[in-house]
């Protein structure tokens, strides 16, 4: 008796909170297609909006945030009291790991809430536009050629625009891009008999290279991201860039890679690497591993290291840089990433790269979508995308100021006129962060010393189950 | 509505308690209306939301792409899944290794050891030493778990400083092993705390037939101590089994690396739900996880109820 009272009870309050519950996940996704009026609050005199980034001042991207919150606000706000328009902008500023913030990104925009407008990295484009978290500019401000006439369009490359852009269509204005090289200690070089101009021409000429630096007691010679620990560093700076290479992307004609002998070679590399001692398997499992592969290379303990230029313009800057180096202008020096061999990189290069930036998006259920595109163009400007740099020296998303302030830096210079022509940018696609991951994963195993044909053969089971059957992977 | 005198079937523990009475002459709708707001409460942020995790469980819904916008139900899918897949197993392994090491023997034993060291000193001695002890447990997780990433390190590590081990590098060499040190140190003290309680309950004279009749330490300690303190044990280790089975801090020492090696079940989860957004999946998971602590618990009950 007293069981089945205690049952009826549990019973009861269950069903109704099912009840409730089911009702709750319908109505998420029910009203999602429905348009808006795109002219809402067009007129309005007393406007607020609030940008969404990840970065925060004295932390995370600390410029960036300190551009937006500094510069930017209160620029558009003055020039909106000039048109008679009183209006508020709040900065919303993030610190966490990437993954963390678009998570609770997408969690805010599933609730159509979040900010008006957000940064977001271009390979999240097509899922959140898939998820139907953002639409394309010209359906979230309406009219398409107040979209499509802006001017700044014409300053930013075709290649660059792809990063805020799915399907052939415009989700957002990107940001700067940037592209990856292989950097080198010159001290060390010099020490191991290596020249100061190198420039390696295959996978082999790096492997010489690094035996050469072997000899060197306490040095690493080379150090290309791998493992789950490093992230999405490891598929950018490691993976990608070899894939590339060998003359593969990641996914062709609607295909993603799967075991394939080009995959294969990018792990026997790997394996080449990390199994003669040519690099610190140790480094690749640690949680911060990517840090102190850049403390170590400012501390000349590492001779080759695969990166960005981020890594120029915030590792080993002199002053302000996570890992200075105050000789950085004389002691590092950077190379193309060289294809397998000459001629065997994607669309038959000798060199490659591989390029990645984010965009910056208008969230569908502003309460002010004008006035936020208002914002996105302002902010997109040549004059507040150079305010941004803050006179230090970056690739924007803009040619005109790239043409500007990238000529004080060799650097930069390089990776805008040598790099961006050969680079290739990953796809946007709701698929790929777990097709990344699984590329991770294999890495890993050879690093932990699994033979290249077990990684890889894994590697396809997870690539299988991540994009949905064996038919939507290439193999042979 | 319900005679004042008659006994209320079903509420309050099920041995020896009190019949169930009015006691301030309360109506049943007056009564309800003070425990109400504890309802609600208990409603809104437990039952709701471990209703919500059951219901997601059995959908294929995700943080972002297509299923972000229309989540289908796909039945015991999720389930299936999590049966068939070798790194929930593998968290399943490593929980379980966590709880009875860190727990289960660790917490308990050295708990256990400072508790019996500690009687007979001085009260003052004794409670100085037990607000240091103390500390570990009151400190923030992620303060201990900070702390504890500095002692492993393995450039300018302490541990590698005492044990003259340069360049060993202990969470990516032995990372269970880490975590399970970490903990045990971390959670020894309320097992101290505990069983120096328990241990004033063992009547002195007892204590002395034992030292008079000449048993030995582990004698007294086995036929005289344990039988009085075997419910606080019991207790004790059920509590920290279901702290340590649903601890994160493993995330903040290795995140679960190198590798999984040291994905436990929670750590596992969050990887799940936000480095994969797999909701549906993570809710599943997380539904397995509360089973197995409830089974557990059930388990500690019956002995309780049992040896008592």
């Amino acid at each position: 008796m007293r069981s089945i009272s205690r049952l009826t009870t549990a019973g009861v309050l269950g069903a109704a909170a099912l009840a409730l519950l089911t009702g709750c996940l319908g109505s998420s996704g029910s009203d999602s297609g429905g348009g808006q009026d795109a002219n809402r609050n067009a007129d309005a005199k007393k406007v607020e909006l609030t940008i969404g980034s990840n970065s925060v001042k004295g932390g995370k991207s600390s410029a960036g945030a300190t551009f937006l919150e500094d510069v930017l606000i209160p620029k558009f706000v003055a020039d909106q009291k000039g048109k008679g328009v009183d209006v508020t902008v709040k900065f919303q500023g993030d610190g966490s790991d990437d993954e963390v913030y678009k998570q609770k990104l997408s969690l805010d925009l599933s609730n159509r809430s979040g900010p008006d407008l957000f940064q977001i990295d271009g390979i999240w484009v097509g899922e959140f536009a898939q998820a139907g978290y953002i639409k394309p500019l010209t359906d979230t401000v309406g009219d398409a050629a107040k979209v499509n006439d802006w001017d700044g369009w014409k300053q930013i490359p075709e290649s660059v625009q792809a990063l805020g852009s799915f399907n052939g269509q415009r989700y957002g204005v990107p940001g700067g891009t940037d592209g990856r090289v292989l950097y080198f200690n010159k001290k060390l070089f010099q020490q191991a008999g290596l020249p100061a101009d190198w420039q390696p021409k295959s996978w082999d000429d790096i492997i010489s290279a690094g035996q050469a630096l072997k000899k060197l007691p306490g040095v690493t010679p080379i150090q290309i991201n791998a493992g789950t620990a490093m992230g999405e560093a490891t598929t950018m700076q490691g993976v990608l860039p070899l894939l590339v290479g060998t003359g593969a992307t990641v996914n062709t004609d609607g295909k993603w890679l799967g075991n394939t002998p080009q995959l294969r070679q990018v792990l026997d590399f790997y394996h080449q690497i990390y199994s003669t001692g040519l690099g610190d398997p140790v480094l690749q499992k640690e949680a911060k591993g990517r840090d102190k592969s850049f403390a170590e290379f400012a501390a000349n303990k590492i001779g080759i290291l695969g990166e960005s230029d981020y890594f120029w313009r915030s590792v080993v800057e002199p002053k302000e840089g996570v890992a200075k180096m105050a000789d950085r202008d004389s002691a590092v020096g950077w190379a193309l990433i060289p294809a397998m061999k000459p001629g065997a990189g994607v669309k038959g290069q000798d060199f490659v790269s591989m390029s990645g930036g984010g965009a910056t998006v208008i969230n569908p259920n502003t309460k002010f979508p004008q006035q936020a595109w208002e914002l996105l163009q302002f902010m997109n400007s040549a004059e507040m995308v150079k305010a941004s740099l803050d006179g230090a020296a970056k690739i924007t998303q803009r040619s005109d100021v790239n043409s500007e302030v990238l000529a004080s830096d060799p650097m930069l210079s390089f990776i805008a006129e040598k790099v961006l022509p050969i680079t290739q940018f990953r796809p946007g696609l709701a698929e790929y962060p777990k097709i990344s991951a699984a590329l991770q994963q294999a890495t890993a195993d050879v690093v932990a010393g699994k033979s290249t044909d077990a990684a890889a053969s894994a590697y396809e089971k997870a690539v299988e189950t991540a994009a949905g059957g064996k038919d939507k992977v290439t193999s042979n | 509505m319900a005679s004042p005198s008659a006994p209320v079937e079903g509420v309050g523990p099920a041995r020896g308690r009190p019949p169930a009475r009015d006691v301030a002459g309360l109506g049943v709708g007056r009564a309800l209306g003070f425990v109400a707001p504890a309802f609600l409460l208990i409603g809104a942020f437990l039952i709701f939301p471990a209703l919500w995790t059951i219901y997601i469980g059995i959908t294929n819904y995700r943080l972002t792409g297509v299923e972000a916008v229309s989540p289908s139900i796909v039945g015991l899918s999720n389930y299936t899944k999590a049966l068939n897949d070798a790194l929930f197993h593998n968290a399943l392994w490593l929980t379980l290794l966590f709880v009875l090491g860190s727990a289960i023997i660790g917490q308990n034993i050295l708990g256990f050891t400072l508790a019996w060291i500690m009687r007979r000193t001085r009260p003052a001695v004794r409670r100085t030493v037990e607000a240091f002890v103390l500390l570990a447990w009151i400190l923030p997780s992620t303060v201990v778990a900070y702390l504890w990433v500095a002692f492993y390190d393995r450039d300018g590590g302490t541990l590698n400083s005492l044990l003259g081990t340069s360049g060993t590098a202990w969470l990516i060499d032995y990372p269970m092993a880490c975590l399970i040190v970490f903990n045990t140190w971390r959670g020894t003290a309320f097992s101290m705390m505990l069983y120096s309680s328990a241990l004033q309950a063992v009547p002195p004279s007892q204590l002395e037939s034992a030292r008079m009749v000449g048993a030995s330490g582990w004698q007294t300690l086995r036929d005289v101590v344990f039988p009085h303190i075997r419910g606080h044990v019991l207790t004790n280790t059920l509590l920290i089994s279901l702290w340590t089975a649903n601890d994160f801090s493993p995330f903040l020492l290795t995140k679960g690396g190198p590798n999984h090696e040291s994905e436990t079940v929670p750590v596992y989860i969050y990887n799940v739900a936000l480095q994969g957004g797999e909701l549906g999946y993570s809710s599943a998971i997380s539904f397995l996880l509360l089973i197995a602590n409830l089974l557990v618990s059930l388990v500690y009950l019956r002995l309780l109820r049992r040896r008592s």
